[in-house]
């Protein structure tokens, strides 16, 4: 046994500054980070996956210095989000949830700010023989008949209850089918089109992620432009009266440069390899 | 299998090419875990200690649940973090969520109970060596705590490895508490689990080889120096 006192004493400086060298960087990080004005936005895999925000985003914070945080996760989640106070905005797509948030009391000035739309995509050798329908409900009707396995995102996300809405126009309650050709992955969008590449079954996608999407295997889209497949965006802003750290001011100078002129430009110029995938639609846009 | 060497060119064109954003990303990931590690350790290693040496009651119950903790579900540690976390929860008034401060806490919940037991573990077996020998000198509790943590010092340094493999390694808490934000709390794992869900595969193995060369290097740099430690002292 050493008692050595003085490597000891060694040892303690040693860690001591390490400690002090880590909480030096912790402070340089994060709060002289968080000191610059910051919102944070609750928004959907399908905006941020898509690259729509990297690509708009540095836009608004080159005019205003203020800094947009976004946590993608589900429609369904990032209400969840909004309703605890964890976000400022709330950017998602589900109109009938986006309604109830705003009539609940959780989120104030809802404003309408750009739509595309769903596809159904599917294994290209079309098993369910559906490629071409335009009627979107139809086609999950045969999906259902045929049994051919068909991807949920199973999250209650915005594309998930999009695809319920579906399920019960074509008067077909799939969930007692979960697991044999029904399958809810309880993921996003990226991680449920994986599991259609890997198992070669069905999937409703927003299209923005589809066509970013990169590990497409043998996928390609088999049902397009029915109605009911239109996919509207809306913005709201997490209500400052139930939630009085809401940081007010920034966030709606976020929604109004979000749903005006330079916003709504900014979307319609987001084309990734040529093509358009966010539609700009908010009401006063022009003026 | 052309995403396995897909993912190996990502990888070193990563690498190669200094991407800023790896960096960054790199960065914030070590010094997260770091600090994570860190903080779990001065707590952990006299906590593992005192359960080898100190004799209380409850302790047998205080071991076990220890042990049993090391199996934590990264996941259910990011809940119950962010529920504490939250605006509506009980810490939310620190707006601490979706920072990396969050992150820290919650990989330091999660690793404390492994640096612990693994510094129980060794402190043990000094313990019966030097138990009569540090009586019979007369020193007290605290000392002894000490002498058996010097002692066993390079044991310790691989429960603290341990430690930091396991936070760096993590994504289901920080992927919660952290809000995987870029620029903000984006880590090595978070931004792996992105790529994945993009469909990027090959860049999210990229990140992957990434990952592992630099685990590899901490571990690496941490027995180099134990090794010239003990030739010093030798």
């Amino acid at each position: 046994m050493r008692t050595g006192t003085d490597r000891r004493r060694r040892a303690f400086l040693t860690g001591a500054t390490v400690a002090a060298l880590l909480a030096a960087t912790m402070t340089t990080a994060g709060p002289a980070r968080a000191a610059d004005p910051y919102i944070t936005v609750a928004s959907t895999t399908s905006t941020d996956n898509s690259g729509l925000f990297r690509d708009i985003l540095p836009k608004f914070e080159a005019r205003t210095g203020i800094g947009v945080r976004v946590v993608a996760v589900g429609t369904g989640a990032a209400l969840k989000l909004g309703a605890k106070g964890d976000a400022d905005v709330v950017l998602v797509h589900a109109r009938a949830a986006e309604d109830r948030f705003v009539a609940d009391g959780f989120g104030v000035d809802r404003r309408d700010v750009m739509y595309n739309d769903y596809v159904v995509v599917g294994p290209k050798d079309d098993p369910a023989g559906i490629e071409g329908m335009t009627d979107a409900a139809a086609a999950f009707a045969r999906i259902a008949a045929k049994g051919v396995p068909f991807s949920s995102r199973g999250d209650d996300s915005g594309t998930n209850k999009k695809e319920l809405q579906l399920w019960q126009a074509a008067g077909i309650d799939p969930k007692p089918h979960s697991g044999t050709w029904y399958f809810e992955t309880g993921s996003g969008m990226g991680a449920t089109l994986n599991t259609a590449a890997g198992r070669g079954t069905y999937a409703l996608s927003d299209r923005a992620t589809w066509l970013a999407f990169r590990n497409r295997a043998g996928l390609a889209i088999a049902v397009e432009g029915d109605r009911r497949l239109f996919n509207p965006y809306g913005v709201m802003l997490v209500n400052p009266a139930k939630h009085g750290h809401v940081k007010v001011k920034e966030a709606r100078m976020f929604m109004d440069w979000l749903t005006g002129p330079a916003g709504q430009a900014a979307i319609a110029a987001f084309r990734p390899g040529g093509r358009q995938l966010f539609f700009p639609n908010a009401k006063n846009a022009t003026n | 299998m052309t995403e396995l060497s897909d993912a190996f060119v990502a990888a070193f064109r990563l690498v190669v090419s200094l991407d800023p954003a790896l960096g960054e990303i790199v960065l914030r990931s070590l010094q997260v875990s770091l600090t994570a590690v860190a903080a779990a350790s001065l707590v952990a290693l006299p906590l593992g200690a005192a359960l080898a040496l100190l004799r209380f009651p409850g302790r047998g119950a205080l071991t076990v649940l220890v042990n049993a903790m090391m199996g934590l579900p990264p996941v259910v540690v990011g809940l119950v973090v962010y529920l504490l976390l939250s605006r509506s929860g009980p810490l939310g008034v620190l707006g601490l969520l979706f920072t990396p401060a969050a992150m820290i806490v919650a990989q330091t919940v999660l690793i404390l109970p492994i640096v612990a037991s693994l510094a129980r573990e060794s402190s043990e077996g000094l313990w019966s060596e030097y138990r009569e020998q540090l009586a019979s000198f007369g020193v007290g509790p605290g000392r002894a705590i000490g002498t058996v943590l010097w002692d066993g010092r390079h044991a310790l340094a691989t429960a603290v490895l341990a430690g930091f493999g396991r936070a760096s390694a993590e994504v289901g808490a920080v992927m919660i508490v952290g809000g995987n934000i870029d620029h903000v709390t984006r880590v090595m794992t978070t931004a792996i689990a992105l790529e994945t869900s993009k469909g990027d595969l090959a860049l999210a193995l990229g990140l992957g080889v990434v990952l592992i060369v630099i685990s590899i290097s901490v571990n690496a740099a941490i027995y180099g120096l134990g090794r010239s430690r003990r030739r010093e002292g030798a």
